[in-house]
């Protein structure tokens, strides 16, 4: 069964439509790339999945379960489905460890104590164990969003979104952050992100999602896009970027 | 050193070592501007000193506010009733900090239950930046104890503190709010996605960031405040501008009021230096 389904989701800001009518289905365990230009509506579908933006149309399943009915509590569902930022968004003035720490002790209500072993694991798990008592600024680029992804991961998601999370980063930054992807492939965990990754997204998703202009244009697995797109304008963006 | 050295760079290769050629135009420049500002301002000191006393009421004018005797006399005693200014400062400024603060919370409240709090809060600061403080002294310092209440309660300390404390919260809530708001949205979000409550977000995520944001700016609130506690002398309490006008009456000489306006700078000036300071690290950190 699809851990998260998308049905005609439409969303727009003001006269701008972002989404005209997605229909997405993420199989549980599965990792979906979603590939486009930039103001392709990718982010703005991220956010609209983590109910940051109410949609305008359609549903939203989790579980079978509709998550974008209207007046429907946001949190306890934001809780469940995790998400990591293109500019890291981590907290500037708490440490790497109580970034991570905050939305269990205040969500789930567990105590410093009770959390320390699995959080030192999980910070050990992507190699920042030493970095745990740093500001962000101490960081760099890669640990801030090696430490973003931990915090979302403290939170036990069912689910991760990533949007674009190595776009900020510097190119000899980019591959720590893809590492820790793989990792979290590796550990079946439920994926959905947004990049311009184009060897990553070939090599690790099993579903790609070419967006334009608000639609989903084409999608399937990666050899069948990347190889022989059938869309002109698929085939016309993943020229310009080989180009 | 080298075969042809550029003109003028190979005068003498040692001291190209330790002073580059910027290096020494820039101290030869940094040079003169000290000298001409040195030169002007010492010219500047000169013609005051020359020319005011030559105004036809200078003589008088030296008597009543410069008198050496005063000074002397009334200092101890400006300086003790200086300290009354610093209590009511002392006690009106953490009320000021949180009540400002609350206020600034309660306009940034979304659900709509608790809107009469929102519309509270705009009346509030509307009310308090619109009307002159020394209107809501004489006001607040006289209504209050018109009503008749029992001692301590008709004390001027109270409601004169109170007055000072109403109208700065409005300025400090503007100010919070300010910072507020200067936190990017992106924190929000962040703070969402990871399943925060709307007021867990504030709390933890929000405010820290904003009021540490702010710090610079509510110390030159807290130095107009030090200033304005001046003003509940209009209502009673002995304190040092009141006291020097005690002085002024039994003397005849307005050499207290100098003396309390030397008192006060020497208060607000490192306050002000301070504060600054704290701006300037603030600008460096931030670019």
């Amino acid at each position: 069964m699809s851990k998260l389904v998308l049905e005609k989701v439409t969303k727009s800001f003001g006269d701008n439509t972002v989404c005209r009518g997605i229909d997405l289905a993420v199989a549980d365990g599965q990792m979906v790339c979603l590939i486009g230009a930039s103001g392709s509506g990718k982010s703005t579908l991220l956010r609209c999945m983590n109910l940051l933006e109410p949609i305008d149309d359609g549903r939203i399943l989790l579980d079978g379960i509709d998550i974008s009915e209207p007046g429907l509590n946001p949190q306890p569902i934001r809780q469940r489905i995790g998400m990591v930022f293109q500019s890291f968004n981590l907290f500037p003035h708490m440490t790497a460890l109580d970034n991570v720490l905050l939305a269990p002790r205040r969500v789930h209500r567990k105590s410093r104590d009770a959390l320390m072993g699995e959080v030192t694991d999980l910070f050990r798990r992507f190699g920042l164990a030493d970095r745990m008592t740093h500001y962000p600024d101490q960081l760099s680029g890669g640990q801030q969003q090696r430490v973003a992804i931990i915090r979302a991961l403290a939170m036990r998601p069912e689910i991760m979104l990533f949007d674009e999370i190595t776009s900020a980063l510097d190119p000899e930054l980019v591959g720590e952050v893809l590492d820790v992807l793989r990792q979290l492939r590796a550990e079946g965990m439920t994926m959905v992100l947004a990049t311009h990754e184009m060897g990553f997204a070939r090599e690790l998703a099993d579903t790609i999602c070419f967006l334009h202009e608000g639609r989903i244009l084409e999608q399937g697995p990666p050899d069948a896009i990347f190889s022989a797109p059938q869309h002109d304008r698929t085939k016309a963006f993943l020229r310009r970027l080989t180009a | 050193m080298s075969d042809s050295p550029p003109a003028g760079a190979g005068s003498s290769g040692d001291r190209a070592a330790t002073l580059t050629r910027r290096q020494s135009y820039e101290r030869r420049a940094r040079r003169r501007a000290t000298l001409v500002a040195a030169g002007s301002t010492l010219a500047v000191v000169l013609a005051l000193v020359i020319l005011v006393p030559l105004a036809p009421g200078w003589e008088a004018v030296r008597k009543s506010f410069f008198n050496g005797a005063v000074f002397r006399e009334t200092f101890p005693k400006l300086l003790e009733a200086f300290t009354l200014d610093l209590l009511i400062f002392a006690w009106s400024a953490p009320a000021i900090a949180i009540l400002g603060l609350l206020i600034a919370v309660c306009r940034d409240v979304r659900a709509p239950a608790l809107y009469p709090l929102r519309l509270f809060a705009i009346v509030y600061t509307d009310i308090f930046r619109g009307i002159p403080v020394i209107l809501v002294v004489y006001l607040i310092g006289f209504g209050i104890p018109g009503l008749g209440l029992p001692r301590p309660w008709n004390s001027p300390y109270i409601w004169g503190s109170l007055a000072l404390i109403l109208t700065y919260s409005a300025y400090v809530a503007e100010i919070f709010r300010s910072g507020i708001e200067s936190i990017h949205a992106s924190q929000r979000s962040a703070a969402m996605s990871l399943g925060l409550s709307q007021s867990d977000t504030m709390r933890f995520v929000i405010l820290p960031q904003a009021i540490r944001r702010v710090v610079p700016a509510n110390m030159n609130m807290l130095i107009a405040l030090q200033k304005d506690v001046a003003l509940l002398s209009f209502i009673g309490p002995v304190e040092i501008l009141r006291q020097a006008g005690v002085y002024k009456s039994l003397l005849a000489n307005f050499t207290p009021y100098v003396v309390a306006a030397l008192i006060f700078l020497a208060v607000t000036v490192p306050a002000t230096r301070f504060a600054d300071h704290l701006m300037a690290r603030q600008a460096r950190q931030r670019s």
